[in-house]
């Protein structure tokens, strides 16, 4: 491998973007994919969206020999909208679980470091966080403070950057008027669609604790059993 | 018994968490080509059965068998790296595959039989 081509992957690596290494095993040729790139004339393009979706390498058969796809993705993140009692209960779990977890909420009252200990915090609105830290396919987000101030706007963002769960509290009278918000704002109904709502795998959970163990299942349903998982 | 439970219980915890190793193993390998050592990559290209890494696994190695990250979880590592002070000598890239069963399988590491490629490249 080309030391350049080594130092420019790990360089995207630490920025948490997305790329593919491809090595030719006939000649041992190789180039850099980023996932920002346009690829669309690429004869591997479709190869190289299920790729960086699973986030899987592998070897694929292209024109007479094989080529191996070294896949780099970032690891998984969470950001929680709402520093809430739900939230005290996720964020440990989410973390044993191994996602990278912040904690949104402008509401100082609600995020301290009193009730989230040792956690990523942002006392902030949303929209001044994701500024500075942009929401991407390799990000869940779980909106959890009832409150359309603080929720829509990163619930909407997560659909847009396609990050890879969003999920929404609230009953479905709440959701359905949700949606009619977003509708006017103009989002797309397909995008509407993937809005984990009511939050969280149907297990009945009562207590806030519960609801945080049925998030955390949607959330690793989402990212192990996506439907372009490549084998 | 109990033993092989404890092997199968490790190599599923390490397929689980390779990103995070994947990552240092390349960064090392920048690290070792940037401060003057000649060094090769080895890399998990295909596995057969139950093997103990996942394909992207990756393996550095230096010219004086120096190494870091695993490609086997532990007991192929040896013939990589003698493999990879070869490729670090010629400069050509090569594919090596540990194909074992039954005894040999358990004796290197491979616990249930499993096959694995590896490609092991020099870095320049």
């Amino acid at each position: 491998m080309d030391l350049s081509l080594l130092t420019k992957l790990n360089e995207l690596r630490s920025n948490r973007r997305a790329a593919i290494l491809t090595t030719n095993m006939s000649d041992g040729t190789q180039r850099l994919i980023r996932r920002e790139d346009d690829y669309s004339q690429d004869g591997l393009a479709t190869e190289f969206d299920r790729r960086f979706r699973s986030g899987k390498s592998g070897i694929v058969p292209f024109e007479d020999t094989d080529v191996f796809l070294t896949v780099s993705v970032p690891s998984p993140r969470l950001v929680i909208i709402g520093a809430v009692h739900i939230s005290q209960a996720l964020v440990p779990m989410a973390e044993i679980a191994g996602l990278d977890v912040t904690v949104i909420d402008p509401r100082t009252a609600f995020a301290t470091e009193d009730r989230f200990p040792g956690s990523k915090l942002k006392a902030e609105w949303p929209e001044d966080v994701l500024g500075e830290v942009p929401l991407d396919a390799y990000t869940a987000v779980a909106a959890v403070t009832h409150d359309p101030k603080i929720d829509d706007f990163p619930l909407m963002e997560a659909l847009k950057t396609e990050c890879f769960y969003v999920g929404a509290l609230g009953s479905r009278k709440t959701h359905g008027k949700r949606l009619e918000r977003f509708h006017d704002a103009g989002l797309e109904p397909a995008l509407l669609d993937r809005i984990d709502a009511p939050i969280g795998l149907d297990i009945g959970a009562a207590s806030p604790e519960e609801i945080a163990v049925a998030v955390l299942g949607s959330i690793i349903t989402a990212l192990r059993k996506s439907p372009e998982t490549a084998g | 018994m109990r033993y092989l439970l404890k092997v199968l219980i490790k190599g599923m915890l390490m397929t689980s968490t390779d990103t995070s190793s994947i990552a240092d193993v390349l960064k090392t390998a920048e690290n070792w080509s940037d401060s003057g050592r000649s060094v090769a990559l080895a890399t998990v290209i295909e596995t057969w059965g139950s093997a103990p890494r996942p394909v992207g696994s990756h393996l550095v190695i230096d010219s004086d068998g120096n190494f870091e990250g695993s490609v086997s979880g532990g007991c192929v590592e040896g013939a990589v790296v003698s493999e990879a002070i070869d490729v670090i000598e010629t400069g050509k890239p090569t594919t090596l595959e540990f194909g074992v069963a039954d005894e040999t399988a358990w004796r290197v590491g491979l616990s249930c039989g499993g096959r694995i490629r590896v490609y092991v490249e020099p870095v320049r």
